[in-house]
């Protein structure tokens, strides 16, 4: 039929099919040349500011507050104020604060996505599908529960807890915001939230929205700063610190609040197995070890970066895996078609290609798929690592990076143990047809989520945090409650 | 899967580590990277091209009861050339109609490079005897069809007769000639992606050119996922046996957007070797004049009305 | 002529088993030397706690509910021994009652704590209790009695293991407890039970590596230092009341696990 094709064209016709550009507008987001902090419903002025920069290409965006400690203990002072009022107003008065910033999240979710997308480098299809959507649900969830408490924990008078200092990290600015902020205004606590260094811009912007929402002044401060203002968040006089970010901040933190009686909760660094039996739909298995691992450019701390693959299925698997990695389209976080966008920071840029150069010294293969990166800004091109033993490195430590470790297994018994055998325990993701063989792993995977036949999936009615070294603590639906209430009766850390 | 019939062309039973002959879809994923995929942005020069090759690739279809000559005759003209008023529009690939009408079309055709596809094998519902069956097919090809459409007995592969399918697509290609047969799954009445992905199997290793997802004569026919998982079947059969076999969406296609969203999955899935109507055909009737209207938005920057296209 | 009364060697309980502090050393306590445990019996008595958890673990909760019941039942028959331990009557009846209570949460917790989560997606989501692991348990020294009972009984009908370090003043009742449990169906390594300095042995079981979760209610001055300790490995650090019996002491001791499928055909 090739002469059907030739008398039938009658224009020129590119044999190849480049998608044009498609970059988002940035003209929706405008920004100010400098932030101070948010603190009792005003802008307060710092001494110190830093820059905060796109990562896709190292431009400067804002200059930022550099919290000190006189600042925060400002913030925290502001937040106790408000607490007086805020702890007893009725929690349906609180819901419907909660209920107006969803609805202006949702409103505003373009703004956002841009702004997101701008200042942490995630391509703009995640923080538009993924990001936003679930920023917004999560308040709207959590408003819901504002005047149910008793509901939730029937016989045992859930009161909140008071301050609570809130540090989140840089890979979901603004959903990391949302997990904690709407389940602590819920259970009338007010916050001082510190975003992460990198990116501060969500955060700030979020701001205008209490504004709009007329959320009374102090029930949510927020400062700004480096690692010295998060030391100081947790030394502050709050009641209860709930931290996301590295195990060994978390360690730090743990140590910090030591003998203090200040409440805690951790969600901290992963290094899931995502494991893959030969029966599974391959296709989609294969789909969803993409999505594990290169969503988010693997800056996710539930990230599939250990691949199990069950040796009868190793060679096809690898090299299905392979050819999909080929139609990622790596580049501008602000393109449309844009897969995997822009690594935060020179920084974790440094940390991955250290990681990455252990790996192939220690012996590991390395793939990545032809892709041309751009000449400014922090890129990494998805890497996926063959050959690799458990004792390597890249299997055993976060790489918080778009890089896949593949090994092998024989059998459901050497799965369990493997995937296992971290000192961490956030998440794990199991391919397999076959239901009993689902529900017998996910029995023994020593990991707050399961994920089966899917991976990375949020909600907000579904309870997210680690076991072991991951964290403690529960962030999602019911159970994400209960760090930021008071009980009669035992309390741990993790509430 | 029933008892394996003697396999043509290299689809012998694996020996070697490789895919799961038959496998499994799972749905929630499947239909999750269909609308990932839908999302793709095609803008300028990238979308006029899509928006031509949809052209190019199109079956232009008539399969209705009240099918004339003079209707006929008229989507003859417009396969030719679709837009009289920019000659730079491609033709389509092919016509699509009853078997009786082929003789009309074949020679409103000559010398266009447009091809005539006819239905055949007791069209849409396939349930005839096999004699019969054949005999259809004879005809069309003896009245002049260079494609064949066939549907395969879907009541024999529900209750789990694969080898009575199997037998009848061979004995069908046997009959094309050298005509080339498009095997119609008719998806709506599989259920399953998991029946979708049997039956693509099927059809390609009893020697079918193309899988088509439809008759168009059924609500829910041709949809993104389905396709997706018609597309991985056949890029299956190609990593195994280097053979080539054509996929052709029918029905229910009837946006310009919608068409590029088809063709974006081929490119991703598949690569721009498919992209061609030798291995990708549209079967539609409505889409071309959305095309073309589209086409002009992208020319003179300025939206369209359909009282400029005509209905054919 | 009155008899001279045979008086009973106090010794560690680890694994099931009654051995000696491995150093060699007690101290008096209650008219009585007791064993003194060093910072290898602590090492031990994680160990077989660690090696009975998964069993323990996955055992039925019907299961756990029942041999947990049994430890009820065995320290019926010996309250006038108990009594005569701690403060008395009413204190051995109320640590009998507990393990009572608790035993018959152990097949409704999962119920009480879990969840079905409706999530914005063709996804079934289920969210279950699971024990954390290994618990180090520092009991208060007073009351001796309830207080250990109070603290273990939850840890042990979440699925957990427990190694606890007993009333440092008043440790005979935890002996006797040892016995009672010894002598019930409680599988060996479930409970382990240390007398001994609790200054000198918390911190060991508060570093350890492989203990997953610290219930500091006793350790009064040591807390802070216990805490630090447990950072180490992410411990949860629970700070529980002597005299406690709720829900929510056993949730302390437990991990959440969400698990998600999908929906389709």
């Amino acid at each position: 039929m090739t002469d059907l094709q030739k008398r039938g064209d009658r224009s020129p016709v590119p044999t190849d099919w480049t998608y044009a550009p498609a970059p988002e507008s940035t003209d929706i987001v405008s920004l100010q040349d400098r932030y101070e902090l948010f603190i009792g419903g005003t802008w307060v002025e710092a001494k110190e500011h830093f820059t905060t920069l796109a990562p896709r290409d190292e431009s400067p965006l804002a200059e930022v507050a550099q919290a000190g400690p006189e600042d925060v203990a400002a913030a925290v002072a502001a937040a106790r104020d408000a607490y007086r009022s805020w702890s007893r107003l009725p929690g349906s008065e609180r819901a419907k604060y909660l209920f107006r910033i969803a609805r202006i999240l949702a409103e505003r979710s373009r703004e956002f996505a841009v702004l997101e997308s701008l200042n942490g480098g995630k391509p703009i299809k995640e923080s538009r599908d993924v990001d936003l959507p679930l920023a917004s649900a999560h308040f709207f969830y959590y408003a819901g529960w504002a005047d149910k408490l008793e509901y939730a924990f029937p016989n045992r008078k859930p009161k909140p807890v008071g301050v609570a200092g809130q540090i989140i990290p840089w890979n979901f600015p603004l959903l990391m915001l949302a997990w904690k902020i709407a389940p602590a205004l819920a259970a009338g606590n007010t916050v001082v939230l510190k975003p992460a260094e990198t990116t501060p811009l969500t955060a700030l912007l979020f701001a205008d929205v209490l504004r709009q929402a007329q959320l009374p002044a102090g029930v949510v401060n927020i400062v700004t700063g480096d690692g010295r203002t998060g030391a100081a968040l947790v030394d502050s006089e709050v009641d209860k610190i709930a931290f996301t970010g590295s195990t060994e901040v978390g360690k730090a933190i743990q140590r910090r609040v030591a003998g203090t009686g200040k409440k805690l909760t951790l969600e901290l660094g992963g290094k899931a197995a995502n494991i893959l039996f030969d029966d599974a739909a391959l296709d989609q298995a294969v789909e969803g070890i993409i999505n594990g691992i290169y969503f988010n450019q693997g800056h996710v701390c539930c990230a599939g970066s250990r691949l199990f693959v069950q040796e009868s299925i190793y060679e096809p698997a690898v090299e299905k895996l392979k050819k999909r990695m080929g139609t990622l389209r790596v580049g501008d976080p602000l393109d449309k078609n844009t897969d995997v966008g822009a690594i935060n920071s020179q920084m974790q840029l440094d940390r991955i290609n250290e990681l990455v150069a252990a790996g192939k010294e220690e012996g590991a293969e390395i793939y990545q798929p032809p892709c041309r990166l751009p000449e400014k800004g922090y890129w990494f091109a998805p890497t996926v690592f063959t050959n690799v033993a458990q004792s390597y490195r890249i299997a055993q430590e976060e790489i918080f990076g778009p890089v896949l470790s593949v090994l092998t297994f024989r059998t459901p018994e050497e799965a369990v143990e493997k995937a296992n055998n971290t000192p961490y325990g956030l998440s794990a993701g199991v391919w397999t047809e076959k239901g009993s063989r689902i529900l017998w792993m996910a029995q023994r995977l020593r990991a707050g989520v399961v994920w089966a036949n899917t991976f990375n999936r949020f909600d907000p009615t579904s309870p997210f945090g680690g076991y072991k070294e991951s964290g403690f603590g529960r962030e999602g639906g019911l159970h994400g409650l209960e760090p930021y209430l008071s009980f009669d009766g035992a309390e741990t850390f993790g509430g | 899967m029933a008892k394996a019939p003697v396999l043509p062309r290299g689809f012998e039973l694996p020996l070697k580590q490789r895919l799961p002959r038959i496998g499994s879809i799972d749905q929630v994923a499947v239909e999750q990277r269909a609308a990932e995929l839908a999302k793709r942005s095609i803008k300028k020069e990238s979308k006029v091209w899509a928006l031509e090759l949809a052209i190019r690739c199109c079956d232009l279809t008539t399969l209705e009861g009240q099918d004339t000559p003079g209707k006929v005759a008229a989507l003859c003209s417009k396969a030719i050339r679709p837009d009289p008023g920019d000659p730079n529009v491609p033709s389509v690939a092919a016509v699509c109609v009853y078997p009786n009408l082929v003789p009309v079309a074949k020679e409103r055709l000559a010398g266009s490079g447009v091809k005539v596809a006819s239905v055949a094998t007791y069209f849409p519902s396939g349930q005839a005897p096999l004699d019969v069956k054949v005999r259809d097919v004879e005809d069309a090809v003896a009245l002049g069809a260079d494609e064949i459409d066939m549907v395969i007995d879907r009541g024999a592969f529900l209750s789990g007769r694969d080898a009575k399918v199997f037998d009848e697509i061979v004995q069908v290609k046997h009959a094309c000639g050298d005509a080339h047969l498009k095997v119609i799954l008719e998806v709506a009445e599989l259920g399953t992606y998991d029946n979708v992905r049997r039956a693509s199997l099927l059809a390609m290793a009893a020697g079918g050119d193309f899988i088509k997802t439809s008759t168009g004569k059924l609500p829910g026919a041709a949809t993104l996922p389905v396709q997706l998982v018609m597309l991985e079947a056949i890029r299956d059969v190609y990593e195994e046996t280097g053979r080539k076999v054509g996929m052709k969406p029918a029905g229910g296609i009837r946006t310009s957007k919608n068409a590029i969203q088809y063709l974006v999955q081929v490119h991703e899935t598949l690569g721009p070797d498919w992209l061609t109507p030798d291995l990708y055909r549209i079967g539609a009737s409505s889409l071309v004049n959305d095309i073309l209207m589209q086409l002009r938005t992208q020319k003179l920057g300025a939206y369209q009305s359909k009282d400029y296209f005509t209905n054919d | 002529m009155t008899r001279l009364p045979v008086n009973k060697t106090y010794k560690l309980f680890i694994g099931g088993a009654f051995p000696r502090s491995e150093s060699g050393r007690t101290y008096e306590a209650q008219g009585a030397n007791v064993a003194r445990a060093s910072r290898k019996d602590v090492r031990d008595a994680v160990q077989a706690a660690r090696a009975a958890q998964p069993k323990w673990g996955s055992a039925t909760a019907y299961n756990r509910g029942q041999v947990l019941y049994r430890i009820a039942e065995m320290m019926e028959a010996r309250v006038a021994e108990f009594a005569a331990l701690c403060s008395g009557k009413a204190e051995v009846e109320k640590s009998i009652d507990r393990w009572v209570w608790y035993a018959g949460f152990a097949d409704k917790l999962a119920q009480v704590l879990g969840s079905s989560n409706p999530v914005a997606g063709p996804y079934f989501n289920f969210t279950v209790p699971e024990p954390t692991g290994v618990v180090g348990v520092v009991a208060p020294d007073e009351p001796p009695l309830l207080g250990l009972v109070s603290r273990v009984a939850p840890a042990l009908t979440g699925g957990n293991t427990v190694v606890a370090l007993a009333s440092e003043t008043a440790p005979l009742a935890s002996i006797e407890l040892a016995e009672a449990i010894a002598t019930s169906d409680v599988p060996g390594g479930v409970v382990n039970l240390l007398t001994g300095r609790r200054a000198e042995l918390a911190p060991w079981l508060a570093s350890h590596m492989d203990v997953n979760a610290l219930d500091v209610t006793g350790a009064d001055g040591l807390r802070p230092e216990l805490e630090v300790a447990a950072a180490e490995n992410v411990k949860r650090v629970v700070i529980g009341e002597p005299d406690a019996q709720s829900l929510y002491e056993i949730s302390a001791f437990l991990e959440l696990k969400t698990v998600w499928h999908p929906i389709g055909t």
